[in-house]
């Protein structure tokens, strides 16, 4: 009997312990909204159940261990069945899941209830970077990583207040205290949309179109990753949400709005060769830098190299076009809707003149927006 | 021999049909010869053991890979598209290489012997079965020397990732595994065959060990999912090639199609991974706590209750994929079911070890060692059964901690506990006590601190199956990484300690441990080539 008590004391012990730790950051976060909130209690509530559980039945285990050793002279019984024994521990456990289930169920019905939404916003994922579109604002943005790859590869040391591989150019910007519907899809592989502190996973899947919701409670920035294998930098997707206060939402979009219209402006005027390759620079660096690389050697045969690609650089209208469409069967996505006609231009322009490709020649946004409207 | 009257079976069969009539048999070819064209149950369970081994080595150095580039955050050592394959590779060698075959090897060694047979029923497609796996693994092996590399997409292989994206190796990787399904497949043909056929006259069905139970259950998990791995491996041949779009939305295709295809095979396949585990332990158990398995029927309808049940839980790997409600609902209650029939086995163990007389050989150490780390990775699952948790859960460090702790202390464990208990059996001699207690303890703290701090990376956010992380994820990375080297070089002491134990060590007697139960024990140790080449007289224990 005493050993018995000396395991269950080991055993609380382990579980207080346990606690702790997970008090201190090693656990799933509570998050901001209350279905993250609700989640967070069935995680802890199944938790504590298996450690209660686990004290019990590895308490018998190690009393049974200590006590019946034979090198302590312990002989053997020889008993071998029990009915009323084995319908009992049946019986118990499946009343411990009934219990269980029901607060699981209606949580999960809670999740599914995306209607009566105050926004809509369509969720992209894409070969490797989430695309946002406000649905009915003329808002949409795409989001990529922001930190150096110079870091990532170790050319330069990671910078620890910069939040390394969890930050992105864009950020998803959302008002608090309104019900958010989020659409998602994908324009290539399967991704999954995961931020812990909305509780948030859902998956992206091209032809497809999934639903979650979200009625974020505080301000604040919140930080997640693509969570299903997708290629080569699917590390290298993550996710920054920007939760405001309603008013501060309704001006972001506005200047949103305007910015996008004085880009819209600048498709008509005449490009300089500067602005285009300074322009240019900054689309290579974000969008197609993870396949193609920094100094345009690509990774071959998957992703072809651009420096000296004897076909880009014969072929100006074949390169925008590969640019605009894509290429079928392979990686290479179509940038028609990711991009706009000014940053299709510099791009091009850019990866003409790059790295030794000095054609010299350069693509207008006019000429792009042209061919997008045929 | 020590032991309990009336408490275990009487074996009745004289030493001459046990082992006296290798005159009756043609002498066999020498040298490779003699491997590639046995049809001898011993023979092709070693090579089928040795092979297991060599490619849990291989996939283990994948893993070391794996860890080594985790160590700390950056990229250090590979680029993430090695890295991938890395992860790919590690997942299909270990699963259908390592473990599978492992299992399959001691399925071939002992069911024969505890059933009191003279061989497997078909002993050719024996033969052929195993000599199918090197071409499959050397053809899948030989995918990371192709331009483009090997598969990339994770063992899961979601399409369209590995059909319209996958690299030109893929056709090669679907041909692999066709051929490692075949052989899977005859496999378990055979095993049911001897299972049914060949059980010495007076063993019912209801008297067979558990681990004959649990293989038989398992092949006929084999025999129901495999082919639906073949189908949509071809589908995805099609696809890739032939310009189908089963998985391909452009086309009309469904992507999730493939995962529910996939999941329909692969949660049975963790089944196939898992119940011969049971079988085993339910063998050690009793052996060293010298008392009979409590509760022998309702283990086998546990075992029987999990294999049904495994078909109806596929979709818990699929609830953040976009499920309609009421599915969401049905694999959850289903899958949360699993956890009564898992419970029973467990609780069977424990009571079968109160009031017993238990002593701590290597055997036995490895099995209590499984029963409650694998209860552990019970104690996750069922966590991970709560879909709503799992939408934070799902594709998390938490999920590969689960999985590892099922299969590494589960699986592995059990399949070494299983080598440690019959080692006496196949080579005459003891394993080296020492070696054993050294490998033993040094394993189970190498997979403690490899796979626990994960379950922490998980829940704080990190996702699997990248490269780089976070530098929050640092801590319990680099702890990860030093309990996996820890556990990988241990391996080295199980090779040695078989090693020597083959060519030498205390002689074991027929009995090799004192309490042991079933017909295996009645046959000399090293077990003759030929054994009960007439069958025993079965008879069951006096109650």
């Amino acid at each position: 009997m005493r050993t018995l008590l000396v395991l269950l004391a080991g055993g609380g012990l382990l579980a207080g312990s346990l606690q702790t730790a997970l008090a201190n950051g090693w656990n799933m976060p509570v998050g901001v909204t209350e279905l993250s909130g609700e989640i967070y209690s069935l995680h802890m509530i199944i938790f504590w159940i298996c450690v209660a559980i686990g004290v019990v039945v590895f308490g018998v285990m190690f009393y049974s261990l200590f006590r019946f050793r034979r090198s302590k002279g312990a002989k053997a019984a020889n008993f071998h069945e029990n009915t009323l024994v084995e319908v009992i521990w049946t019986a118990i456990p499946l009343l411990i899941l009934v219990g269980m289930a029901v607060p699981a169920t209606a949580t999960l019905k809670k999740m599914y209830d995306a209607s009566d939404a105050d926004l809509d916003v369509m969720i992209i994922g894409q070969q490797w970077r989430w695309r946002y579109d406000y649905l009915g604002e003329g808002v949409a943005m795409t989001s990529n990583l922001a930190t150096p790859r110079t870091q990532i590869r170790g050319d330069e040391p990671i910078d620890a207040s910069a939040n390394y591989l969890l930050e992105v150019d864009e950020p998803l910007v959302l008002p608090v205290g309104q019900k958010v519907r989020f659409l998602f899809t994908s324009d290539d592989v399967i991704h999954s949309w995961w931020v812990p502190e909305l509780a948030i996973k859902q998956d992206t899947v091209p032809g497809f179109i999934n639903e979650n919701w979200v009625r974020i409670d505080e301000p604040g920035i919140y930080r997640g990753q693509c969570a299903e294998l997708c290629g080569v930098d699917h590390a290298f997707m993550p996710i920054v949400v920007r939760a405001v206060e309603e008013e501060e939402f309704e001006a972001w979009l506005a200047s949103r709005r305007e910015a996008a219209e004085e880009e819209a402006m600048g498709i008509d005027r005449e490009w300089q060769m500067s602005e285009l390759m300074e322009r240019g620079e900054q689309v290579y660096g974000s969008v197609c830098v993870s396949c193609h690389q920094q100094e345009g050697t690509g990774n071959p045969p998957a992703f072809p190299a651009l420096a000296g690609n004897e076909q880009l650089l014969s072929d100006a209208d074949w390169h925008t076009s590969t640019v605009i469409n894509g290429v079928s069967g392979a990686a290479m996505p179509a940038f028609r809707n990711t991009l706009n006609p000014v940053e299709i231009a510099a791009v091009v322009t850019y990866t003409r003149n790059a790295w030794g490709n000095d054609t010299g020649d350069s693509v207008q946004p006019s000429e792009v927006a042209e061919r997008l409207s045929d | 021999m020590a032991m309990n009257p009336g408490s275990k079976p009487v074996l009745q069969h004289s030493t001459a049909t046990a082992g006296g009539m290798a005159e009756a048999h043609p002498a066999p070819p020498s040298g490779l010869l003699r491997w590639l064209l046995t049809t001898n149950h011993k023979e092709i369970g070693s090579l089928y053991l040795i092979f297991s081994l060599v490619m849990f080595f291989i996939g283990g150095i994948f893993a070391m890979v794996v860890r080594a580039e985790l160590f700390q955050p950056g990229l250090q050592l590979v680029q993430p598209e090695f890295f991938n394959q890395m992860t790919t590779m590690h997942g299909l060698i270990m699963v259908f290489a390592a473990v599978m075959p492992a299992f399959t090897g001691l399925a071939n060694w002992m069911i024969p012997l505890q059933i009191g047979a003279p061989d497997m029923a078909l002993p050719r497609l024996n033969n052929f079965s195993f000599w199918l796996l090197p071409v499959a693994f050397t053809l899948l092996l030989s995918t990371l020397f192709m331009p483009g590399g090997g598969p990339n997409f994770g063992w899961t292989f979601y399409a369209p990732l590995s059909t319209t994206y996958g690299p030109p190796s893929t056709t090669f990787f679907i041909l692999s595994l066709h051929i490692a399904g075949i052989s899977s497949i005859l496999g378990a043909i055979n095993i049911i065959a001897t299972i049914l056929n060949m059980r010495a006259p007076g063993m019912r069905m209801m008297d067979m060990p558990l681990f004959v139970w649990t293989w038989l259950i398992t092949s006929f998990l084999l025999i129901a999912v495999m082919p639906v791995l073949a189908g949509v491996i071809t589908m995805m041949l099609m696809d890739i090639n032939f310009g189908t779009s089963f998985f391909d939305a452009a086309g009309g295709g469904d992507p999730v199609l493939f995962q529910h295809l996939f999941w329909f095979f692969g949660h049975p396949e963790v089944y196939i991974m898992i119940l011969p585990a049971f079988g085993i332990v339910s063998a050690i158990i009793p052996t060293f706590a010298r008392k009979r398995l409590f509760g022998y029927a309702s283990m086998v309808y546990a075992t029987a209750a999990i294999a049904i049940l495994s078909f109806l839980v596929w979709a818990h790997h699929m609830f953040v994929v976009g499920l309609p409600l009421v599915a969401e609902l049905f694999f959850m209650y289903c899958t949360m079911l699993i956890a009564v029939p898992t419970g029973v086995k467990v609780f069977n163990w424990i009571t079968t070890l109160f009031r017993g007389s238990i002593s701590f050989e290597p055997p036995m150490l490895f099995a209590l060692a499984f029963v409650v780390l694998f209860t552990i990775g019970g104690f996750s699952g069922l966590m991970l059964a709560i879909a709503p948790a799992d939408f934070q859960y799902h594709d998390t460090y938490f999920v590969v901690a689960h999985f590892h702790y099922v299969l590494v202390p589960g699986a592995v464990f059990a399949i070494m506990a299983g080598v440690y208990y019959w080692l006496p059996k196949w080579t005459g001699h003891y394993p080296n006590e020492r070696l054993a207690q050294w490998h033993f303890w040094l394993s189970v703290v190498g997979v403690n601190l490899t796979f626990f701090p994960m379950h922490f990376a998980g829940l704080a956010g990190m996702p699997r199956r990248i490269p780089d992380y976070a530098l929050q994820f640092a801590d319990f990375n680099l702890v990860s990484s030093l309990g996996a080297f820890l556990f990988g070089a241990s391996q080295l002491l199980f090779v040695a300690v078989v090693v020597l134990c083959v060519r030498g060590g205390r002689r074991a007697p027929a009995q090799a441990w004192d309490y042991a139960e079933d017909l295996e024990w009645s046959v000399p140790s090293p077990a003759p080539l030929h054994t009960f080449d007439t069958p025993p007289t079965f008879e069951r224990p006096a109650h």
